[in-house]
């Protein structure tokens, strides 16, 4: 009983690629002849499969309906003074992308050092009560933890974006 | 008195070499690809100009990664696309630009014949529409049909700037016309028996 039933099912999905490869197939025949990249014998194949199915040729028509509107459109010309600048928007941009990179690694130094002496003096002031103290040492070990945490994300999160590259 | 003008090679070379000036020369080259490129993707004038230059300022910067003996532009292309993939993904600016809202596209025709103010309305309400169809497209099938509609791209170069199958451009092509056709038919723009976008 089990494998005639097998056997049926593997054909009726085989019928099914089948079908799904001649309608991929008819598809890309119907774009070639809108965009008239359909060769001699592709044209052929394309009549015989809208002969077996006529509904086919209103699509195949709005296609070629679509064509014939879009021809007449083409992106809105840029300003002229566009191009003028566009070289010297990009070296700012580039300028500019040095410029956060120090700014950023630099604050970053110069903040750390500053809290580092910060915490330093605080914790060496024997005069603040030990609660004050161990407060500003547990605030610090808490941000660096959170630091450390913001981190660890984004890279967990760039390392399995699906769109962090190009999706095809 | 000008000598021949450099190849891409001898200019992405010498802007290997940290000559800006070269690289200079190429962003004049490419600047209005580039630019169209994204308008296509994206369809806002100062984001395609924005997203365009940030493509060449991140190429600059990835000098060292790029294939002299490749062509330049394809390479561009990737940097470009995906940039514009990420924006039109972001619903911010994707609800900045419904409110920025208007036609990309232009008459071609517009001088060519005499057309009476109705005709020109016509026209305007007709690009209005067209524009925002492609706007709701999937970006993949928009891509490919930007490139094939507004940059008269033929297949094999279409599949050759996105690395992919001319079959996969087909499909896309495929996907984005019927969409669009769909939204155009109802919107009784495109006129034909029975709609492209049935069942």
């Amino acid at each position: 009983m089990g494998r005639p039933d097998r056997g049926r099912t593997r054909a009726v999905s085989e019928d099914r690629r089948a079908t799904a490869r001649d309608e991929e197939r008819l598809r890309w025949l119907m774009m070639a002849a809108v965009d008239g990249e359909i060769s001699g014998d592709e044209r052929v194949e394309l009549e015989d499969a809208l002969e077996r199915a006529p509904e086919l040729r209103n699509e195949l028509e709005a296609f070629r309906r679509l064509k014939e509107v879009t021809d007449t459109m083409s992106p809105r010309r840029a300003p002229g003074e566009t191009w003028d600048t566009y070289w010297e928007d990009v070296y700012r941009r580039l300028e500019r992308g040095v410029a956060w990179i120090l700014v950023s690694v630099s604050a970053i130094v110069l903040g750390t050092w500053g809290l580092w002496q910060v915490v330093r003096d605080l914790m060496a002031d024997t005069a603040l009560p030990p609660v004050i103290r161990w407060s500003v040492l547990a605030l610090m070990a808490g941000l660096v933890i959170l630091f450390v945490s913001v981190v660890r994300e984004r890279l967990f999160v760039q390392k399995r974006d699906p769109y962090k590259d190009v999706v095809r | 008195m000008n000598g021949p003008e450099p190849t891409d090679r001898a200019l992405v070379l010498r802007a290997q070499n940290g000559e800006r000036a070269a690289f200079g020369e190429l962003v004049t080259r490419y600047m209005e690809r580039a630019y169209y490129a994204a308008l296509g993707l994206v369809g806002v004038h100062e984001d395609a100009l924005d997203l365009s230059q940030e493509a060449f300022a991140r190429a600059f910067r990835a000098r060292g990664r790029i294939d002299p003996d490749r062509p330049f532009f394809p390479w561009l292309y990737q940097i470009i696309r995906r940039l514009c993939f990420n924006h039109t993904r972001d619903r911010r600016s994707h609800r900045q630009k419904l409110e920025r809202a208007g036609s990309w596209l232009a008459d071609t025709t517009m001088g060519r014949e005499a057309a009476s103010p109705e005709r020109e309305t016509e026209r305007a309400e007709l690009r209005e529409q067209v524009s925002r169809a492609i706007d709701r497209l999937e970006p993949r099938e928009r891509e490919v049909l930007v490139l094939r509609e507004f940059q008269a791209l033929k297949y094999r170069e279409i599949a050759e700037l996105l690395d992919i199958p001319i079959g996969t451009v087909m499909s896309r092509l495929y996907g984005a016309r019927r969409a669009l056709a769909r939204e155009l038919v109802e919107a009784g723009v495109v006129h034909v028996e029975g709609a492209a976008g049935d069942g």
